[in-house]
């Protein structure tokens, strides 16, 4: 989390002072993302530790799996955020179109015998479609009826896995790929570092590809959309095509997600089919601000950052030693999930990525009544 | 024969219980735009509020005769009280963020259980209710247990009762007005926010009411069991058209019936696929629901 923010930190401050930007210099301040990537890029070569945020060095397997399954979620919330915070739509179903990734390729693979390539490919195909047929019918009904439809229905498919038809699913304990499949470069405890490059290629496209469609004209409509969706029918365009069109976007990003999830994790387990992880995606949204560009993205890595070490802090003997008034609630995780975001929606309208605004504002404020004073 | 009485009756009694939780979450709904996700955890406290009491906590309350109508009543009242709270303290300070509202409850949804089975553990407790309404009945050569009645007749008081309240009070006409132009009724000097805090406690009574003898329908209490049925229940509001109360009643009636053919006569778990092919089949014919209200 550290090296994701430094360099932001550093931009801010840099060129903050000289308010009435310089020509090269803005534009230089333009591309901070592009050194940040090349820290992220090289981190499995660093032995660096980073105490407190991790165990032991960055390039060790067990931080390298941490940090890839942040940039995952990372990249996961950003895709949602297609949803959410750019086109108004609160899914919550987005867990049923990772699923369709990562369980189609692992039982395409297991049960056709097909190569992980294609059966990658099957399970992108897979998540588009399905996206696309739920999608035209869930958002035949608007606003929060759209949202109890497609929680419906990732429900349903929920259910589905864990019945386990005909055997293909695994049912409750999920299935492992087959290594025999998977190409030798992402099996195995020493390849860690590959499977961290695959979710980062994974972030950086999902970044791209908002990015892009967010400028497009499309993206102007989803916005408009967003901002006030009688106005855009009254310009004499059609919402629902505009809208279908996002869900299937954010539903392909959430399919590949599920191929990178596939690989990262060596199976297909149910958890990712509940209600319970497009909940998860809900609050990483939320708490990294949603509609912008970064928040999701911060969210998403702060919350998978928290979530495995709140764990531990549930586990820890800080919190055994506790009164039972203090221990029981806390050694929940949910618990503190929950109740984490009721606080960020109250004491932090916006999110974190309103947080220097917020700041800066606050600052000013402070400052005008200190001169004033004197 | 006798297996349709039986699921006719077991549908029912399912659908009961579906309607007394979508019953307040859609009044919820059609008066302050508010989905309510804490839903299924009012019903929880409701169950686990009649647990505690039944299972000798609350002096005079236990599994049997009185004893249990007793616990009943105290279950339904926390889950009220905590109904009220979380209107209070939640809900009222972002009247005017209506997407942070149910963000909000999103999170209150996901705590309280998480509570729940931090204070009382994961598993499911036994639930074994009275002797006098564990036994079976006889009706066209079925065997029918006897809770799957006093879940029906639970859900027709609480449908009349909220009839006769919407229709003949002047409480229930101005939520009822509330729910068709809240707009129109502030302007009319009507403060509208007084009719919040009073649908919120009808409806977390209703749910909790729910949980306290859905632990008979299902012999135990669990965490999660609220979280289960919510879904249903969102099912059910959708389908009936939301803020409408005869819509919620038919579509949980169809829901029940629907998800126990279904199981019966496919394989298990089948019922729950064919409420949602219900639902998605409805839609596409009926955008706005049953009643055609606007969603």
């Amino acid at each position: 989390m550290t090296t994701a923010t430094q360099p932001r930190g550093e931009t801010r401050t840099a060129d903050h002072p000289l308010a009435p930007h310089t020509g090269p210099l803005r534009r230089a301040a333009r591309w901070w993302p592009a050194p940040l990537l090349v820290v992220l890029f090289i981190a499995p070569y660093s032995a660096l530790p980073l105490p407190g945020l991790l165990d032991g060095p960055i390039g060790s397997p067990g931080n390298l799996q941490l940090l890839a399954l942040c940039l995952v979620f990372g990249a996961l919330a950003t895709g949602y955020d297609l949803l959410l915070g750019r086109t108004g739509l609160l899914s919550f179903g987005h867990a049923l179109y990772f699923a369709a990734g990562t369980y189609v390729t692992n039982t395409v693979m297991l049960e056709a015998g097909l190569p992980f390539a294609l059966a990658a490919l099957l399970g992108l195909l897979a998540g588009v479609a399905l996206s696309a047929a739920l999608g035209a019918v869930s958002l035949r009904v608007s606003g929060i009826g759209f949202s109890m439809v497609t929680l419906a229905f990732a429900q349903a498919g929920s259910i589905l896995v864990q019945r386990d038809p005909g055997g293909v699913t695994g049912g409750e304990e999920g299935r492992a790929a087959p290594a025999d499949k998977v190409p030798a470069a992402f099996v195995g405890i020493d390849h860690t570092a590959n499977l961290y490059w695959i979710a980062l290629a994974y972030l950086v496209v999902v970044l791209l590809v908002v990015h892009w469609a967010v400028r497009s004209p499309t993206g102007r409509v989803w916005e408009g959309i967003k901002e006030n969706e009688r106005r855009v029918e009254v310009l004499g365009l059609r919402p629902y095509g505009f809208k279908l069109i996002a869900f299937v976007l954010a539903g392909a990003l959430a399919a590949l997600g599920g191929i990178v999830y596939l690989l990262l994790t060596g199976g297909a387990t149910p958890q990712t089919t509940t209600s319970d992880f497009t909940l998860s995606l809900l609050v990483m949204v939320v708490l990294g601000g949603s509609g912008t560009r970064w928040g999701p993205l911060a969210g998403g890595i702060l919350y998978t950052w928290a979530d495995h070490r709140l764990g531990d802090l549930a586990n820890s003997g800080a919190v055994a030693d506790l009164p039972a008034v203090l221990r029981v609630p806390l050694s929940q995780p949910l618990f503190l999930l929950g109740a984490l975001f009721v606080a960020v929606i109250y004491l932090l309208p916006g999110g974190m990525a309103r947080l220097p605004a917020r700041l800066r504002a606050a600052r000013t404020t402070t400052a005008r009544k200190e001169t004033t004073r004197s | 024969m006798s297996t349709v009485v039986l699921l006719t009756l077991t549908g029912l009694g399912l659908g009961a219980l579906y309607f007394l939780v979508a019953s307040g979450l859609s009044l919820i709904f059609g008066l302050m735009d508010v989905l309510n996700f804490a839903h299924g955890a009012l019903m929880s406290i409701g169950a686990y509020g009649t647990w505690w009491a039944a299972s000798g906590q609350l002096p005079g309350a236990g599994f049997g005769g009185a004893g249990f109508v007793l616990a009943v009543v105290f279950g339904t009242t926390v889950g009220t009280l905590a109904a009220i709270l979380l209107e209070l303290t939640v809900i009222r300070p972002l009247y005017t963020r209506p997407r942070e509202q149910i963000l909000a409850t999103v999170g209150v949804g996901l705590a309280v259980p998480a509570l729940l089975s931090a204070i009382w553990g994961a598993d499911a407790r036994p639930f074994p209710g009275p002797h006098a309404l564990s036994g079976t009945f006889g009706l066209l050569g079925a065997e029918v247990p006897l809770n799957r009645l006093v879940l029906i007749a639970a859900a027709l008081v609480v449908l009349v009762a909220l009839k006769l309240f919407l229709g003949r009070t002047r409480h229930g006409l101005v939520v009822r007005a509330g729910v068709e132009d809240r707009a129109m009724v502030t302007a009319l000097g009507i403060d509208v926010r007084k009719a919040f805090t009073l649908v919120f406690a009808i409806g977390g009574a209703a749910a909790a009411l729910g949980g306290a003898i859905g632990g008979l329908y299902f012999g135990s209490v669990d965490p999660e069991q609220g979280t289960s049925l919510l879904i249903f229940a969102f099912v059910v509001v959708v389908m009936g058209g939301m803020g409408s109360l005869t819509g919620a009643a038919l579509a949980s009636v169809a829901v029940g019936l629907v998800q126990q053919f279904a199981n019966y006569y496919t394989s298990a778990g089948l019922g729950d696929l064919a409420v949602v092919a219900l639902l998605a089949a409805l839609l596409l014919v009926r955008p706005r629901g049953l009643t055609g209200r606007l969603a």
